[in-house]
């Protein structure tokens, strides 16, 4: 089962990567820093209400979200194996690494389909 | 006569039990490459933590101004200060060691002749620093 699925999760965790180089660095900095901290103008509660509820915006938030979280299933999954040497505990660790992402992902989906 | 009656005698593979030297659990602290292989393993525990954080604000815009408040009082206390700190270094750490991958990842042939790696991996902070921009400017906006 796992080896059928594996060109799938290398693909997400790839992907995910991907996102997460490119995009991660500034949203990081503006949520965390910019905005908190008062560095630059925050942006009002309806203009991010509004910007959020873009169809657009909520298909690339759904990416920003969804793929990053396998890209950490994967890596994390085999961070495990290697560092601790858990490799007895394949099944167990992939069920979970893989299945905590999958539940990220459909919380995500939900928050943001069901967004008003 | 009486030993080809007999069952055929019964071999044991020959399976050498082989030596194999135990390694320790903290096998990487014991070079810098091995550490700084796992830190950028754990690069994906900052990446999952600011995925979470983006769902949560998220949740924050959804639920109305006064939990979206709620969500940005939390953003500036000390505890968020020093986890986002730490989820920052650390995913500038993936984005530079992903960037700089990148070319043997992605071979890039034009007219026959492999682009240099310089070029690919310069191309992808290019597109990093572009994106930042349009999404600096998406959130800033008015």
């Amino acid at each position: 089962m796992l080896k059928t699925l594996t060109p799938l999760l290398w693909t997400l965790f790839s992907a995910g990567g991907m996102l997460a180089a490119l995009l991660y660095p500034v949203h990081l900095l503006l949520t965390g820093f910019a905005i908190p901290l008062g560095w630059v103008p925050a942006p009002s509660y309806p203009a991010l209400h509004d910007l959020v509820a873009h169809p657009l915006a909520r298909l690339y938030l759904f990416a920003l979200i969804a793929l990053p979280l396998f890209h950490w299933a994967h890596r994390f999954r085999y961070t495990l194996y290697d560092g601790l040497q858990l490799k007895h505990l394949e099944a167990l660790i992939a069920v979970l690494c893989y299945g905590t992402a999958l539940l990220g992902a459909l919380v995500a989906a939900w928050t943001l389909w069901s967004f008003r | 006569m009486t030993m080809s009656s007999s069952a055929p005698a019964h071999y044991r593979p020959y399976h050498p039990k082989w030596y194999r030297q135990r390694v320790s659990v903290w096998w990487w602290l014991e070079k810098p490459v091995y550490a700084l292989f796992v830190l950028r393993e754990l690069t994906s525990v900052a990446v999952a933590f600011f995925a979470l954080m983006l769902l949560a604000l998220i949740r924050a815009v959804a639920a109305g101004p006064e939990a979206y408040a709620r969500f940005q009082a939390k953003l500036q206390s000390p505890l968020f200060l020093v986890l986002d700190g730490i989820a920052l270094a650390l995913v500038l750490f993936h984005t530079v060691t992903w960037f700089n991958v990148a070319p043997k990842a992605l071979v890039v042939r034009i007219g026959g002749r492999r682009v240099p790696d310089a070029l690919v991996a310069g191309a992808h902070y290019a597109a990093w620093l572009g994106l930042s921009g349009v999404v600096a400017y998406v959130l800033l906006r008015g």
